[in-house]
């Protein structure tokens, strides 16, 4: 996932002349002990510019296109924005500890931190910088090898996040729910996150993110997650950004020895939405299962790429991506699998799917293997089409009339990814969102 | 009294393809009827066109159920005043869980009558009720629809839904395919319990043997897409003895 070398002659685009503005005036201010690593994030960047199309990873999503101008970083928020927060809707009826963020401020009025579950340790990122813990100083920027002009934006411009740690074989039931809310104006957020679970450790991370401002916003999410020797985790990310927001996320894990992690995000809603993943697996044994829906409509565009490093011997890797595009959304899905030498007996799946419900809607699948292993398992495969008939009409000689029959089809065909969810209450909340979503013009 | 069944003069055709031509069939309310044919007459056809499988197009004629132009009707719609149709292959809906399809169904009918929707654990002690009759585990039931059962449980499941929906005219078509003697009892008592007064039973088979468990009122011999002989449940007898190749060429 390198990127396409540039003519230094290159004139930079007004959002990227912004961002180097922005980022001189910032390096005066900010906390000290980053400094170096966002210089070094930025110089990165630098190099390259925006992403487009004529890089492989970015191929069709064409930031340097997209991004057309750098909205201001956040200002604290308004009441208003709080109030709106404090309705914040996604996974309601999940009894999860949120963690709550309005305009890319962390909001502890409105996020519950109290009597936290010993061994679990939950804090702001800002609050984590100004207690200088040292693990999370190290861990930063350096849990995967990630070369991707975003997640280095992400990097130099670190805002407001979490930093997260379940101490080692503490099992955390509740779901930790960062719930991050966007504001009523034009903005960029910066939001970065670290969650460390330690050895043989256990735990549930929500992200969401929603905004119901009709504003154009731009979100550059970046986490990243250590799962140590036997750690597990089940991460999912909700993204129903409002209807001009463009969305990067950048989740990066490594994981140890027999770790386990269990990855879901659902997309529905934003203008542009783009998440990517690195997963290093890095100890034998360990399992990574990735699973993602799209449900999208009008001119939606979401893109999923994924990198699946295998560098162990014995691991797993699950990839499973569901999108259901109408009128003239499109979704793109990218997975790459390497397998390094000497990570024999890697078994890694990795399959897109595409229901179309309409002419307009557009689905890109690119997989890729890449693997230097001679005794693995590795398959990938995507298929693209419309309901069936059949079924259709076998629902409606039962009485159910055409609409209803399509969204339990519709429904069954995202449910194979969201009934994977382990955490039942998420699940049946998941469900609920989707097929409120279905059911919704 | 309307009959429950009306065809007059139907000619039906699948991509210009002309397959009925010219069927005349009345069904009234309390009778059961069989119709029998030779494979490619055209038995299944009129299951589609009646239920309004998207494709099968009727050109001329009509077919009528208890007096309204099923043609004018969607598909839910038949179904809703009453018609159903009980599928040769039952088809599998993956992700789709069986009660939410039992439920989504009766009470979208329900609805479209105008009459109250049947509350879930009314509905669950109902599915057992069924069940029981047609020797299936609740087990089964919570998978979804039809997905890895084998061709005996699926038309036990298509009776069951049958029986939950309780339709003024059911349609069997070719419900004995598939079936081993054990199970063609169990799905043959289900459907005799559906018989009354009130309803309409249309079976459609290839084999008499069906017949030994479900006694007709009035057996048809269809040819070449229409009905070419009537008679009493002695005619399937006597099908069986000279087989179907007289008809095919008087068709001819």
């Amino acid at each position: 996932m390198g990127n396409a070398p540039t003519t230094p002659a290159r004139k930079l685009t007004d959002a990227e002349a912004r961002l180097a503005e922005i980022f001189a005036m910032q390096q005066s201010a900010g906390a000290p002990q980053l400094a170096k690593l966002r210089t070094a994030a930025f110089d990165a960047f630098s190099k390259t510019g925006l992403p487009n199309r004529r890089d492989e990873a970015w191929k069709y999503t064409d930031l340097r296109a997209l991004l057309r101008d750098v909205k201001p970083l956040a200002a604290p928020p308004e009441e208003s924005a709080k109030q709106h927060a404090r309705n914040a809707a996604t996974l309601t009826g999940v009894a999860s500890r949120r963690v709550v963020f309005v305009g890319g401020y962390f909001a502890p009025a409105l996020s519950d931190l109290a009597d936290l579950e010993a061994g679990l340790s939950v804090m702001s990122l800002s609050e984590a910088l100004a207690k200088g813990d040292a693990a999370a100083m190290t861990q930063i920027g350096n849990v995967g090898e990630v070369d991707d002009p975003a997640f280095a934006l992400n990097t130099a411009f670190m805002g407001e996040g979490v930093v997260i740690r379940v101490g080692a074989g503490v099992c955390v039931d509740r779901p930790i729910q960062l719930v991050f809310v966007a504001g009523a104006q034009p903005a960029t957020y910066f939001l970065r996150s670290l969650v460390i679970v330690e050895k043989g450790a256990r735990a549930t991370l929500i992200e969401s993110f929603e905004g119901e401002t009709a504003q154009e916003y731009h979100v550059n999410a970046a986490t990243e997650v250590v799962l140590e020797e036997g750690a597990s985790l089940e991460r999912l990310k909700i993204s129903h950004e409002g209807a001009a927001a463009m969305h990067v996320s950048t989740f990066v894990a490594s994981l140890a020895a027999g770790a386990l992690l269990s990855d879901f995000g659902l997309n529905l809603g934003g203008a542009v939405l783009r998440n990517q993943s690195f997963i290093n697996i890095n100890g034998p044994g360990a399992h990574a299962a990735m699973r993602g829906a799209n449900i999208l409509k009008g001119k939606e565009h979401a893109d999923a790429t994924l990198f699946l490093d295998h560098a162990a011997e014995r691991s797993e890797s699950k990839a499973l991506f569901k999108s259901v595009l109408d009128d003239s959304s499109q979704a793109v899905f990218q997975g790459k699998i390497l397998v390094r030498p000497g990570a024999q007996k890697t078994d890694a799946r990795m399959m897109a799917r595409t229901l179309l419900l309409s002419e307009g809607a557009q689905a890109n699948c690119k997989p890729e293997l890449e693997i230097f292993a001679d005794d693995v398992q590795c398959a990938h495969g995507s298929t693209v089409g419309a309901l069936d008939e059949n079924l259709i009409f076998y629902l409606m000689a039962r009485g159910i009339p055409q609409a209803e029959a399509q969204s339990l089809l519709t429904e069954a065909f995202v449910g194979e990814v969201i009934d994977a969810v382990e955490n039942r209450s998420v699940r049946d909340a998941l469900s609920a969102l989707v097929s409120e979503r279905l059911r919704t013009q | 009294m309307t009959a429950l069944l009306e065809i007059r003069d139907l000619k039906a055709e699948i991509a210009g393809k002309q397959i009925l031509n010219g069927y005349d069939l009345t069904v009234k309310a309390g009778e059961v009827h069989a119709i029998m044919g030779p494979n490619g007459s055209g038995k299944s056809t009129l299951s589609y066109v009646l239920s309004g499988r998207p494709g099968y197009k009727i050109t001329e004629g009509q077919a009528l159920l208890a007096g309204a132009d099923l043609s004018q009707m969607s598909v839910d719609e038949r179904a809703a005043a009453g018609l159903f149709l009980a599928f040769q292959y039952p088809l599998e809906v993956p992700g789709v869980a069986t009660m939410t399809f039992l439920r989504a169904a009766l009470n979208a009918q329900r609805k479209k009558r105008g009459e109250e929707e049947m509350s879930s654990p009314d509905m669950i002690k109902r599915v057992k009720e069924l069940a029981k009759i047609l020797d299936m585990d609740m087990e089964m039931l919570r998978r979804p629809v039809n997905v890895g059962f084998s061709g005996g449980e699926k038309k036990r499941a298509e009776t069951l839904q049958m029986m939950l929906l309780e339709p003024k005219l059911c349609i069997l078509d070719e419900t004995d395919s598939g079936l081993d003697i054990d199970a063609l009892k169990v799905v043959s008592n289900g459907v005799n319990q559906l018989r009354s007064k009130d309803r309409g039973i249309v079976v459609i088979t290839h084999y008499q043997r069906l017949l030994d468990y479900i006694t007709p009122d009035v057996v048809h011999v269809q040819s070449a897409g229409r009905i070419v002989r009537t008679g009493g449940k002695e005619l399937a007898l006597e099908l069986e003895e000279t087989g179907y190749a007289r008809y095919q060429s008087e068709a001819a």
